[in-house]
């Protein structure tokens, strides 16, 4: 049987870094970096005789990632121990959630080719990160950093709902912008934020049953997430066709040999014994605090979507793609604020943004102009004191150099002729100067209008106003 | 008069009437510790150098009468596992035998506050898993009645310093009994709070869900005013009650009348060593007369408590003691190649016997096929326990049983019977499970000279009513004025 008659199946473990100002089980702060081990204390350190005492914003934040992806609220959940020996681990023991979670049961829209599909979510908790090994590149040993341990993660896990690698991208691209827009994580791949386990297995095409699944481990952009999906579920088909048999395990990708690689044998497999921690007490929630945190939630992406649709007119792929990430869709909204025009401010947001992001390689934190810059901008186009060809030259400007449009015009005397009698003026000069173009235009041939334009444009470098440019052609042509 | 034969309450008495100093009171009690050391071996540190210094201090404080705490002065053992910046914390194991904490614990901090003088950490059993202290890695601490015999434990050489004058009163900590029965042993007066009267914050736990600090002490009133120092809410503790402070030592009144006490019967039957049921059961004839109902009564669950106690306590504690793995603090192997060597031979080499048999056996009723059987079943009985002591609550006021099976027994005679020694804590066991106080106090020697305790055990966060029982018992039968530790070799 050939690839495409298997059936890939796919769920994600999403693993995000809660953006409290504190840590889960004590007061250091979650901040990123830092020189090692700056960011702790006797607790996170886990020195004899410490207790944790949990952070309620980590709970309040929990609670939110699952109204904003329609979970069910636990009245009553607690903190269990999972217990395992390595050497980022200070207590020996992560504390988690094991069979009484925060959030069950919720689901998140995504779009696929064949319309919208609904991804379900098995549960969300709360848990506590590990520290860090830093390997010394001489060998002298491994160094134990523990800025990060005890930083509030939550785990977000999917049901094996996904069929295809581009069903998981726009999945997790979903997710992500969910969780930026309710303002719990900065969701930073790059910094570790946010990173996914995936459970892929494969099936014939119209089996029911699931196949044997291997978990690829703490995956942290989405090109090696897509490279790996694509590779694992191939090595899987192929020993399936070789007649063998997938086998459970944990697996770790290698971006640079691009192949997956089995984290541990099966004689060590892990016993968590896992058991209520008994340092923490029951986490008990009201109806009165999910319905608070409801009624505070944030306009979430699908809705702003919708509104942009209906109320700036923007077409449904431009108003998706914006409201994927909550940094453009801001950008947006806060621009049209200062000028008033969506549209345009959607187009340069669709192309020339877009383009600049994607061939630096830059994340749309990144973009280094402020939206009220690119409300200005389109503003001074509607003014009629740019043209829009001018505006993409200072929009490039202002991507090198962020500064107010104004002095950037100003600098480069870019601002608009749109004075009548200089307009006129070279308008004339142009018409004395292409008789035969003028001749082409009055024997029919409408397109020597448009070179007419363009040598006034080279004139003025492009600076004349085009409408007034058009208009006084037209009337000097049919005089 | 021997400064150190006296109370604490005593001592501030007489610093009240300006007829003893701080400095006397520190000077008695160290000269006591020189004298008697080599004999009892409570001590795993001692840090009475600068003791006199400060007492001294504080005299002339006292003297330009500046404003100083009560206990300002006042002589103080700690169990050595809770944690004291500066100096070190070896919970008497070979893996903490350099540790020094970084902080204080909580009740540290309050001890510290009074500007209390501590002359010492003093011996328990290995990480307070024991009852007679022999499992300490240093060494064998001796109860001052008998020398021959083990204190009790976990709190061996918290008990024995009381008994023996080394120090006014202590700090022990209490998981199974680890408190009241080396009282019993070394006839000391041993309270166990409610479970989260008093922050376990920097006591280094052994089994989270039933470990509380107490104060080990000559006499009830004492008891009464170190509950007072070291109770109260602490924010570092999500188990820690968020109750009003109270006032222990209003409890001390000498009136019984009317007070209910229910004898469970399970605890006066086999296995109960004859003269101590006699003594419990004429201190119970001693509170009828003080116009007490005493009545017969049954706790039915008592004879799964030990297995309970020792599952979750053992559960808790494997999980407790992975943090000891030689990467960030403490013992760590010189004998590794990689990783794993690391883990497995500092722990090897660092823990004693009973300790990693406790991890091994909390390990297993954690692992995969057997939590349902054996932890998860544990959690069950423990609800019928607290709901058993729940019932008899409605009816009695409190509960009188034996502390401890036996009186003291002989060292080396139990240690290399992990069963036997297990039975020691029989009649205490319970007490942590239900997370309810229970004082031992004194009742009687037994016809060896050794001294029996008996134990009152009250509802949740009712210590006045065990606090009043056990001062009105005391001042009708004035036990520390009949009888003194002999040294006997």
């Amino acid at each position: 049987m050939a690839r495409e008659d298997y059936e890939i199946v796919m769920g994600l473990e999403v693993h995000s870094e809660l953006s409290t100002k504190t840590k889960i089980f004590c007061s250091c702060p979650t901040e990123f970096g830092g020189e090692p081990n700056t960011h702790c204390c006797p607790i996170c350190m886990a020195m004899p005789g410490t207790l944790p005492v949990l952070n309620e914003k980590v709970v309040e934040y929990a609670v939110k990632a699952g109204l904003a992806t329609n979970c069910e609220i636990a009245r009553t959940s607690k903190n269990d121990r999972k217990n395992y020996f390595y050497p980022d681990l200070p207590k020996a023991y992560q504390i988690s959630q094991f069979d009484m979670p925060l959030c069950i049961n919720g689901h998140i829209d995504i779009e696929t080719e064949d319309g919208t599909k609904s991804i379900r979510i098995e549960r969300i908790h709360i848990e506590e990160d590990a520290g860090k090994l830093n390997h010394d590149e001489y060998g002298r040993g491994s160094f134990v950093d523990l800025n990060r341990a005890g930083v509030p993660l939550i785990e977000i896990v999917s049901k094996p709902d996904l069929r295809s690698k581009e069903e998981v991208e726009s999945y997790l691209r979903k997710l992500k912008s969910i969780l930026e827009y309710i303002e719990v994580s900065d969701c930073k791949m790059q910094e570790g934020s946010l990173r996914a386990d995936v459970n892929v297995s494969v099936r014939k095409k119209g089996s029911k049953e699931f196949g044997t699944r291997t978990e690829m481990k703490n995956m942290n952009s989405f090109k090696s997430i897509l490279r790996a999906i694509e590779y694992e579920s191939n090595r899987q088909i192929d020993v399936i066709e070789n007649g063998g048999e997938v086998e459970q395990e944990s697996l770790r990708w290698d971006d640079i040999s691009g192949k997956t690689f089995s984290m541990r044998d099966k004689e060590n497999a892990q016993d968590y014994r896992y058991f209520p921690d008994p340092d923490l007490v029951a986490i008990k929630i009201s109806d009165e605090y999910i319905n608070n945190i409801k009624n505070n939630l944030p306009e979430l992406p699908d809705s702003r979507k919708k509104r942009y649709m209906e109320e700036y007119k923007l077409p449904e792929y431009d108003s998706r793609l914006i409201t994927a990430s909550k940094y453009l869709s801001d950008l947006l909204e806060k621009a049209v604020e200062v000028c008033n025009n969506p549209k345009t401010v959607s187009n340069f947001i669709m192309t020339d943004i877009t383009k600049f992001l994607n061939e630096k390689e830059l994340e749309p934190e990144e973009i280094p102009f402020t939206a009220e810059q690119l409300g200005e901008l389109v503003k001074l186009i509607d003014k009629g004191t740019i043209s829009s060809s001018i505006a993409k030259k200072v929009l490039a400007e202002m991507f090198e150099k962020p500064e107010d449009p104004n002095k950037i015009i100003e600098k480069n005397g870019w601002i608009q002729i749109s004075d009548e009698d200089a307009i006129k003026e070279v308008v004339k000069k142009v018409l004395s100067e292409n008789e035969k173009s003028v001749n082409d235009y009055k024997a029919g041939k409408d397109k020597a209008l448009g070179y007419l334009v363009g040598q006034a444009m080279k004139a003025t470098k492009g600076k004349a106003n085009p409408g007034m440019l058009n208009k006084m052609f037209l009337e000097e042509l049919n005089k | 008069m021997n400064l150190y034969d006296l109370t604490v309450h005593e001592l501030v008495d007489k610093l009240k009437n300006k007829e003893i100093t701080l400095e006397d009171i520190n000077k008695s009690y160290i000269e006591r510790i020189n004298e008697k050391e080599n004999d009892v071996k409570a001590f795993v540190t001692r840090t009475d150098e600068n003791a006199i210094e400060k007492a001294k201090k504080i005299d002339e404080n006292i003297k330009n009468g500046k404003e100083v705490s009560e206990l300002s002065g006042i002589p103080i053992g700690i169990k050595d596992n809770i944690c004291t910046k500066n100096v070190k914390t070896t919970c008497s194991s070979k893996m903490l035998e350099n540790f020094v904490s970084p902080y204080d614990a909580t009740v540290m901090n309050k001890i510290n506050d009074q500007n209390m003088i501590m002359l010492g950490k003093l011996n328990m059993d290995e990480f307070a898993m024991g009852a007679s202290t022999e499992y300490s890695y240093f060494k064998k601490t001796s109860n001052p009645w008998d020398l021959k015999r083990v204190p009790g434990g976990s709190s061996g050489g918290s008990a024995a310093a009381v008994a023996a004058g080394m120090v006014p009163w202590a700090l022990g900590s209490d998981t199974g009994g680890s408190i009241r029965q080396p009282s019993a042993f070394c006839g000391t007066v041993g309270l166990k709070p409610t479970y989260g009267l008093v922050s376990r914050y920097g006591l280094v736990a052994f089994a989270s869900s039933l470990d509380q600090i107490g104060p080990i002490t000559k006499d009830v009133t004492d008891s009464a005013i170190l509950l007072n120092i070291i109770a109260g809410h602490d924010e570092m503790d999500s188990t820690s009650a968020n109750i009003e402070k109270k006032d222990y030592t209003k409890s001390l009144v000498k009136d019984v009348k009317g007070l209910k006490i229910g004898l469970p019967k399970e605890y006066f039957g086999e296995g109960i060593n004859p003269e101590v049921k006699q003594a419990v059961m004429n201190a119970a004839k001693e509170y009828e007369k003080m116009g007490a109902i005493v009545e017969e009564c049954s706790i039915s669950v008592t004879d799964y408590a030990l297995a309970t106690y020792y599952i979750i306590a053992c559960a808790e504690a494997s999980s407790n003691l992975g943090r000891f793995d030689g990467i960030r603090y403490g013992y760590r192997t010189k004998n590794f190649t990689n990783l794993t060597d690391i883990y497995k031979n500092s722990r090897s080499e660092g823990f004693g016997k009973e300790v990693k048999r406790r991890i091994i056996l909390g390990t297993y009723v954690l692992s995969s096929g057997y939590y349902d059987a054996y932890y998860k079943k544990a959690l069950k009985v423990r609800q019928v326990v607290k709901n058993e002591f729940k019932k008899l609550f409605e009816k009695y006021d409190i509960l009188l049983t034996p502390t401890s099976p036996t009186v003291a027994f002989e060292i080396g005679t139990r240690s290399n019977n992990p069963l036997e020694m297990y039975l020691a804590d029989i009649c205490t066991v319970s007490i942590n499970i239900g997370g309810v106080p229970a004082i031992s106090i004194p009742c009687g020697l037994d016809s060896s000279g050794m001294p029996i305790g008996c134990q009152l055990i009250g509802n949740h966060f009712e210590e006045e009513k065990i606090l009043r029982a056990a001062f009105t018992y005391e001042q009708e039968t004035k036990f520390r004025d009949k009888y003194k530790p002999t040294f006997k070799k």
